[in-house]
């Protein structure tokens, strides 16, 4: 199987888009961590605003309701000192392509360096970025059920500030895996890392074909699958999966797969908790859970910026290598 | 009019002729093969040198744009497209706009054929009213019309009651009925196979059932009607097998594949390529391997193109917002050359699958030189090679996901009833 590498890399090997983990190497990944890791301190100084977008226009082509990826790419990019235009298109499914070659190209006219794309199409970000003018890029903030991949990234981010290190780690990814962009790109992440041992969880109605071929060991008892777990993501149920024969109700799914007190036990006892929000309390997390010191939800929003900050910087060309070495005062 | 053709190596799986020699066409029908006819003189000579002269072919699925709307492709851009790839017939499923539910659309059909006049088109008129699945067809007049057979195309019968209850009909007017077999709440949303690939692409999947539980049905309803069934572009390695079993326990079935599904995988898709987008979905390797086999011993009778030429409209859009189909005519004959090359067929085998079988699947005294048959004919040089630019396709649909293919065979003559219709007379 082969990549988008051909698509996302230019000839040098750069970042040039950034649509999806899958196929990124090891080392370019670390590199976004570590890029990310000298952005995290920017949020700490009186002026958060480092000059390296000064002058670039990045406009946030959002296809599909969401509020914080829009806002925190919103944030990077002003941090960064970029002009932002917030384009906010409510589609239905019945959108027409032409259309969205139409306002890309209406867009583009407007000397736009980026777009941040958001779309209910899976591989929408990947339509665009074969149509943009040479010099523009773009950033996946979610396609269909394809890719996700700064949300992957921000949780690579949160683990690593947790965790020593990748290798030995445990990792369960808990809940609608079929229609998740997010657990796509976090297998993805993770496995590239070096993560030897991903579990998904959930009943075989939310479970993908042959999503072994990822990497990844396919559980159906939750129980089972916390054993010995050292991070713990869960995904949001979307209300509509009633309607299509997945569940058959919220209160069952939360017997069946909520992540409650007694449950998390189960897990090591320096297990972290995530979601990429927003929460469901009680459908897929106990509140105490998700108010507890294992969770680091509130956490993963904040590394959101950070990660966001290093993607468009490093696509848009603006950083050489890893910022860490010279910044100042990274934020540890 | 005369026409002799000379030292062409004439392959005739209808009458199991391979053999050199000359061809005698005397008003529209063939007079004379491989025997010298006294006295001939042609009007018209051309010398098949190093060339093969064969059964112009007849493709059971292809479509030639909308009939109500002067859109990009029309029957007479397609029909040049098709004559110029050797096809002589072509059979148009009902789900056009308008339907062919009624004995006035497959006369609007009939006489832009009449007018465009360079391939045969046959239409296969509807099974229910509209096709929408609740009514039955006037089946008896679109037969009377001229259909050669009927179908639901893609679209849902409501109920198998309603689909016995047609089927019962079909049989009682003697009709075969056109089965493209595909349970649409399995098929749900999607757009590609399920499996490894639909996983890692995001794209909403079509399970393997979507198609194995209708072919299922329709064979116990065939079964229990006695309808003669024919099963369109099979693409599972499983129905398949199911057409093997009901053949040898004698039901009168046959079934075809698409050019696509013998040369394409679910891998093609990778990379949301668009021109793979295809209705039914390509399947694994093992699925191609079987509709390989399948076409070896005998399983699958026919192969079609199911050629459906779209505006770039209709596929310059994310993956799942664009319309399956492919524009595939013009390489329908390559690539069943090509399998001869590769050895999977013999040349008659190869061309039978495209000229005498789907004539027999028609019941229609077509696709075979036999002496006063109608000279529907064409002489191919099966060494000239040339690689597929969709620019270049005569087709106005570019969206063939042939593009760049190097490919072996092109046809020098095409004649529909002893007329030259490729190339164009200057």
């Amino acid at each position: 199987m082969t990549g988008n590498n051909h698509i996302q890399l230019d000839s040098n090997g750069r970042l040039k888009h950034f649509l999806t983990t899958e196929g990124l190497s090891r080392q370019l990944l670390v590199e976004i961590l570590d890029n990310a890791e000298s952005f995290a301190g920017v949020a700490h100084r009186a002026v958060k605003k480092v000059p390296l977008l000064r002058g670039k226009t990045i406009v946030n082509l959002f296809f599909e309701p969401s509020t914080r990826t829009s806002t925190t790419f919103d944030l990077a990019a002003n941090r960064l000192s970029a002009d932002v235009v917030n384009v906010n298109l409510a589609t239905s499914s019945t959108s027409k392509g032409e259309s969205l070659l139409d306002t890309l190209h209406t867009l583009e006219a407007m000397h736009t360096d980026m777009f941040v794309v958001r779309h209910s199409s899976s591989g929408a970000a990947h339509f665009i970025a074969g149509h943009v003018a040479p010099h523009v890029s773009v950033i996946n903030a979610g396609d269909g059920q394809h890719a996700h991949p700064t949300q992957a990234m921000l949780d690579m981010f949160t683990i690593r500030r947790h965790k020593r290190s990748f290798e030995t780690l445990t990792v369960a990814i808990v809940g609608d895996i079929m229609h998740s962009r997010v657990a796509r790109s976090d297998i993805h992440a993770l496995k590239t890392l070096g993560v030897n041992d991903v579990r998904v969880v959930g009943p075989k109605t939310l479970m993908p074909a042959d999503i072994e071929s990822l990497g990844v060991r396919v559980f159906d008892n939750l129980d089972n699958a916390l054993q010995q777990v050292d991070v713990i993501i869960m995904l949001r149920l979307q209300k509509e999966r009633m309607l299509s024969a997945s569940i058959p109700s919220e209160s069952e799914y939360f017997r069946r797969y909520g992540l409650t007190q007694t449950r998390l036990r189960l897990a090591k006892p320096d297990a972290i908790v995530m979601h990429p929000g927003p929460i469901n309390r009680g459908i897929e997390i106990e509140s105490s859970v998700a108010d507890s010191n294992q969770s680091v939800i509130l956490q993963q929003v904040s590394h959101g910026i950070a990660i966001r900050m290093a993607v468009m910087a490093m696509t848009l060309g603006s950083l050489s290598g890893s910022l860490a070495k010279n910044d100042e005062n990274p934020d540890n | 009019m005369k026409i002799q053709i000379t030292n062409g190596r004439i392959i005739d799986p209808a009458n199991g002729l391979d053999l050199i020699g000359s061809v005698y066409i005397e008003d529209g029908v063939i007079l004379s093969v491989g025997k010298a006819v006294a006295g001939f003189k042609p009007q018209h000579l051309i010398d098949a040198t190093d060339q093969w002269v064969c059964p112009g072919l007849i493709d059971l699925s292809a479509r030639f744009g909308d009939h109500a709307q002067q859109g990009l492709a029309s029957i007479a851009s397609e029909s040049i497209a098709a004559a110029s790839a050797g096809v002589t017939t072509v059979c148009c499923p009902p789900d056009t706009s308008p339907v062919i539910d009624t004995p006035a659309v497959v006369e609007l059909i009939n006489q832009r054929a009449a007018r465009s006049g360079k391939t045969r088109i046959f239409t296969i008129g509807a099974l229910t009213h509209g096709l929408a699945g609740d009514r039955l067809a006037e089946m008896y007049s679109l037969q009377q019309a001229g259909c050669v057979a009927v179908s639901n195309a893609n679209r849902p019968v409501a109920s198998n009651e309603i689909l016995r209850r047609a089927f019962e009909y079909a049989a009682s007017t003697n009709l075969t009925v056109f089965i493209q077999a595909e349970d649409h709440t399995l098929r749900n949303q999607g757009v590609i196979n399920e499996g490894a690939f639909s996983t890692r692409l995001g794209l909403p999947p079509i399970p393997e059932t979507a198609e194995t539980v209708a072919v299922s049905t329709a064979l116990l309803l065939a079964e229990q009607t006695g309808v003669r069934a024919h099963f369109c572009r099979l693409s599972t390695a499983r129905a398949v097998n199911m057409i093997a079993r009901a053949k040898q326990s004698g039901l009168p079935v046959t079934a075809d594949v698409d050019i696509c599904h013998l040369y394409l995988t679910e891998q093609d898709v990778d990379g949301y390529n668009v021109n793979c987008h295809l209705s039914p979905p390509l399947r694994r390797l093992e699925d191609q391997q079987a509709l390989i086999q399948g076409l070896i011993d005998g399983t699958i009778d026919a192969v079609v193109s199911d050629h459906y030429p779209l505006s770039e409209d209709a596929k310059v859009a994310p993956f799942n917002l664009t319309r399956p189909g492919a524009s595939t005519i013009e390489m329908l004959l390559p690539l069943m050359l090509d399998m001869v090359t590769r050895k999977q067929l013999s040349t008659l085998q190869a061309l039978e699958k495209v000229t005498s079988n789907p004539a027999r699947i028609l019941d229609q005294n077509l696709g075979s030189l036999g002496v006063g048959c109608l000279a529907d004919l064409i002489v191919i040089d099966p060494n000239q090679s040339w690689t597929v630019n969709r620019q270049n396709l005569r087709s106005a649909g570019k969206n063939t996901p042939f593009d760049g293919w190097e490919l072996m065979g092109k046809i020098t003559h095409t004649l529909l009833k002893g007329q030259t219709v490729y190339p164009a007379l200057e």
